[in-house]
């Protein structure tokens, strides 16, 4: 069930370039079943920025979950600027997540995170792991400044990381990294930028392949029809998914990306 | 009879709060989160005779205070309205405006008759002030006379009320009310959205695909106040007052400036419970304002021979 909670901030810290980790206790936290879904976080008191921020969450824990997010606008850098012991409004969970009960023990997941798209493979490794999934997962930066949960990911696999200005890991992208793994995976996993996911969806590496989009959002519940795309049967036409409410987790071939 | 109950044209209403079109669906999503029949009314999303997928993506922008939208009146269309959305309202105890949009003058009539006979649909809203659809919305609310003849075909059609709802993006709105008066409105409901737009910085570019659109949000309030307060000093029927409803203060101040109701757009979006906390906190509101009814309060920013008790915080 969707809950609205002020939410208590446990710890709020930089873990990259730009990145932060923030830990927030709330009993709404007894409601995020699914790796994926995301919390739609109100910034500021006031009316500058207005709306909320769609934040996908890390991890779930019981009685806290964490969110990462990068300091970008006005409003991630009022998030950044908030310290333990403050409070948060969040609604949430929202959405839907990565489908974790199809993966059967011993099948093989590819998770695929790019940037700010890295997050919610964590928390999907570890539902995976825990369900016996054999994970990989290739993480994707613009250089080493912005690599995070490296460490962590390799508590539940092997972790291969990319950088485009090849300063760590692979140069290049996550596509690069596959084409040089040559791997035969159940499922491929994947969040990150709009390209990325369009070059993940055009290939073939595996049997189904699930994809997480991000698009502007106003209410984060499906009542605004800001976040529509079309589906790939009906490109023009009127048949739609929204990415907030319907997704944001689609199966590869769903919708047009 | 309780201090927020209010009768309007076609409109018996527990409270004077309720959603405004095209910021709640058809209500299906809030459902989820509280029970419909506390509500005042619903004012589900516009309808046209067929589906519209509305505008490419991006369709929202943030201003301060505010935000900009460009949705395009996405609906499913007229027959999925009637045979799907209303009759799953139905099991609210929640009068039901039902917003309408077209391209033509024949568009409105044909969505208004049909509309209008839902068993649950107790008014229409005349929407012809969207400013984010190449044809319809906009151009018909923004000329006199047009508007007028509208209302009037809607009007003999339509087995309901008829409440018009009236532009901002307009030089004398007054006169437009007037005209929407003389076609034969029952009710106005006002301000839409004004037009505007924002520049993203990194790209150069509109941040909206559809360059413009209708901004909403606190920023726009003091528009609505100056808009209702002229308007319902020259005409008869009632207005149900909206743009920028973030509290119970706020609806005050909408009834002060001459509505007989409110409606709440952008602040579902951000906080989803917030039309259930106003009508909660409204009966605290009056009293400080020593008002046993909600209704003593319209209008009373001009109605100078009436005063009410100091408001005190």
């Amino acid at each position: 069930m969707i809950r609205q909670e002020n939410c208590k901030i446990v710890s709020n810290k930089q873990i990259a370039k730009n990145i932060f980790e923030m830990v927030l206790v709330g009993e709404l936290s007894a409601e995020m079943k699914q790796a994926g879904q995301f919390v739609h976080v109100k910034v500021a008191d006031g009316f500058d920025p207005l709306l909320r921020r769609p934040i996908s969450i890390a991890s779930i824990n019981e009685g806290s979950f964490t969110i990462v997010y990068r300091r970008q606008g006005k409003g991630t850098s009022l998030l950044a600027g908030k310290s333990t012991g403050m409070t948060v409004d969040v609604l949430g969970p929202l959405g839907n997540g990565f489908p974790v009960d199809e993966a059967k023990p011993g099948q093989t997941a590819i998770l695929v995170g790019g940037g700010v798209g890295v997050p919610p493979m964590y928390e999907l490794a570890k539902q995976l792991a825990r369900k016996g999934a054999n994970v990989m997962t290739i993480i994707g930066f613009q250089s080493a400044h912005d690599v995070f949960y490296e460490k962590e990911l390799a508590e539940f696999g092997e972790v291969y990381v990319a950088t485009v200005d090849g300063s760590y890991g692979k140069k290049g992208f996550v596509t690069d990294v596959l084409d040089g793994l040559a791997l035969e995976a159940d499922f491929v996993f994947a969040c990150g930028p709009t390209p990325m996911l369009r070059a993940i969806e055009n290939r073939n590496d595996a049997r189904k392949t699930y994809l997480s989009l991000e698009e502007r959002m106003g209410c984060g519940i499906g009542a605004c029809f800001a976040c529509v795309c079309h589906t790939k049967e009906d490109p023009q036409g009127y048949t739609y998914k929204k990415v907030c409410s319907d997704g944001p987790v689609f199966q590869a071939g769903e919708v047009v990306i | 009879m309780s201090s927020l109950s209010i009768q309007l044209p076609g409109l018996n209403l527990k409270n004077p709060v309720m959603p405004a079109s095209g910021c709640f669906g058809f209500g299906r999503e809030f459902s989820q989160l509280y029970d419909l029949s506390l509500l005042g009314a619903i004012m589900v999303k516009a309808t046209t005779p067929e589906p519209r997928f509305g505008n490419p993506t991006p369709r929202v922008a943030e201003t301060p205070g505010g935000m900009l939208n460009a949705i395009g009146l996405q609906n499913p269309g007229l027959e999925k309205v009637l045979t799907e959305e209303l009759p799953w309202l139905d099991q609210f105890d929640v009068p039901i405006i039902a917003n309408i949009a077209g391209s033509t003058e024949d568009d409105y009539v044909k969505v208004a008759e049909q509309l209008s006979k839902a068993p649950n649909v107790n008014a229409l809203e005349l929407n012809i002030s969207c400013p984010n659809v190449k044809t319809g919305g906009i151009a018909f609310g923004t000329d006199p006379e047009m508007a007028k003849a509208l209302t009037r075909k809607v009007k003999e059609v339509s087995e309901v009320p008829v409440y018009v709802k009236l532009s901002p993006n307009v030089s004398d709105i007054v006169k437009i009310a007037r005209a929407v008066e003389d076609g034969g409105a029952d009710g106005i409901t006002m301000i839409n959205t004004l037009l505007g737009m924002r520049i993203e910085l990194a790209t150069g570019q509109p941040i909206l695909a559809n360059k413009t659109g209708g901004l909403s949000g606190p920023s726009v309030k003091p528009v609505a106040i100056r808009m209702i307060y002229e308007v319902s000093q020259h005409v008869s029927i009632p207005i149900i007052g909206m743009g920028g409803i973030q509290s119970a203060e706020d609806v005050i101040e909408f009834f002060l400036a001459g509505a007989s109701a409110a409606a709440v757009g952008t602040q579902n979006f951000v906080d989803p419970f917030v039309c259930p906390k106003i009508i909660e906190e409204l009966p605290e509101y009056l009293a400080k304002l020593g008002a046993e009814h909600i209704s003593e309060l319209t209008g009373r920013s001009w109605k100078k021979n009436e005063r009410l008790a100091y408001y005190r915080p």
